[in-house]
């Protein structure tokens, strides 16, 4: 084992800067939506807002540390489509509680 | 394709996961918007079951601290420890590519210890939120056709201090099914760093399966990400 280690000592360490920049990003988000959520008023701006930053998120996360970035398109598409079904069932479950808010 | 079988089996099996979870946080939104929301001042609030609680004034407490207000302190603690366990996991995966023993073994203890450190932080927050406040909230109940009041301390699945039982209904499944994912993990984990300490990886001469369980462990932090922003932020 100890040839290994020393035949590429240096070998990944291009990868190595990438997941310390991955994280301090993913802690940068979290500390701005702290702030975000003690100094906005609670709205659609706000929510969108947060939404959006675990979008980014999400995005770092599933790019760079489950490697998806780097993967064949066609893997990417294959896990990305079916994400569409989240997406409708977001979309009718809210509008369906906003209707029964209104019928109570 | 490129990626390995176990790898595409995984990732199968994390779109399906992805689907459940999804199911447990669109209905929270669901029953939240079936309910009305707080409408006065932030510093006014008070619990009531007539309107869907705050975050941070539900969750604002801190071991070891008791009665400061502390609002999403202890949840950004838990966010950042998962995040941090994330970050030694893909090391460890960064290390497995490089066949360094030694390293992947430092890297999974630390994502061990990190996992083991946020069960220990939501079975303290479950307990915290389970026995609720010194003060409690009063409520109204109809028993035997006569509406009585009642002082009630903390949740369960029927009764919650913070707001409608339907908030602490979500609560408990969707942060328990999250908790049951990440004691998963852990031990998954143990199985990686006991395999690879005994050196099996080396004499399989490929450290993949660290990669397949490195997969699983960013993704209940990815879940996290989400669980956190809904159920906490917004």
């Amino acid at each position: 084992m100890a040839h290994v280690h020393e035949q590429d000592a240096n070998a990944g360490a291009e990868q190595r800067k990438v997941i310390w920049r991955t994280f301090w990003i993913l802690l940068g988000i979290t500390a701005l939506e702290f702030a975000i959520a003690f100094t906005l008023n609670a709205g659609l701006l706000k929510t969108s807002i947060f939404v959006g930053m675990t979008i980014i998120k999400a995005f770092y996360i599933v790019g760079e540390f489950m490697h998806l970035k780097h993967e064949v398109k066609s893997l990417i598409w294959v896990l990305l489509i079916p994400c569409i079904f989240v997406v409708w069932l977001l979309i009718a479950l809210i509008s369906e509680g906003g209707s029964i808010f209104d019928l109570r | 394709m490129k990626a390995s079988y176990g790898k595409l089996m995984m990732w199968f099996f994390l779109i399906s996961d992805t689907f459940t979870f999804s199911a447990l946080l669109v209905s929270y939104g669901l029953v939240r918007y079936s309910y009305p929301a707080y409408a006065g001042k932030v510093v006014d609030f008070v619990s009531s079951p007539a309107y869907w609680p705050i975050p941070e004034k539900v969750f604002d407490a801190l071991p070891f601290l008791h009665g400061l207000h502390a609002p999403l302190i202890f949840v950004g603690i838990m966010t950042f420890i998962l995040i941090f366990s994330s970050v030694t996991m893909v090391l460890a995966v960064e290390a497995g590519h490089r066949m360094d023993r030694l390293a992947v073994e430092k890297y999974m203890l630390w994502t061990l210890l990190g996992g083991a450190t946020f069960l220990g932080c939501q079975a303290w927050e479950w307990t915290h939120f389970i026995h609720g406040t010194d003060e409690g909230t009063v409520i109204k109940e109809l028993i035997d056709g006569s509406w009585v009041s009642n002082t009630i301390f903390g949740a369960n699945l029927t009764q919650n201090q913070y707001g409608p039982p339907a908030f602490a209904d979500f609560f408990f499944f969707i942060t328990g099914f999250h908790g049951t994912h990440v004691f998963s993990g852990v031990i998954l984990n143990y199985m990686i760093f006991y395999r690879t300490s005994t050196g099996f990886y080396d004499r399989r001469g490929s450290y993949e399966m660290v990669e397949k369980v490195g997969l699983y462990w960013h993704f209940v932090d990815l879940v996290w990400v989400f669980v956190f922003t809904f159920f906490y932020l917004v």
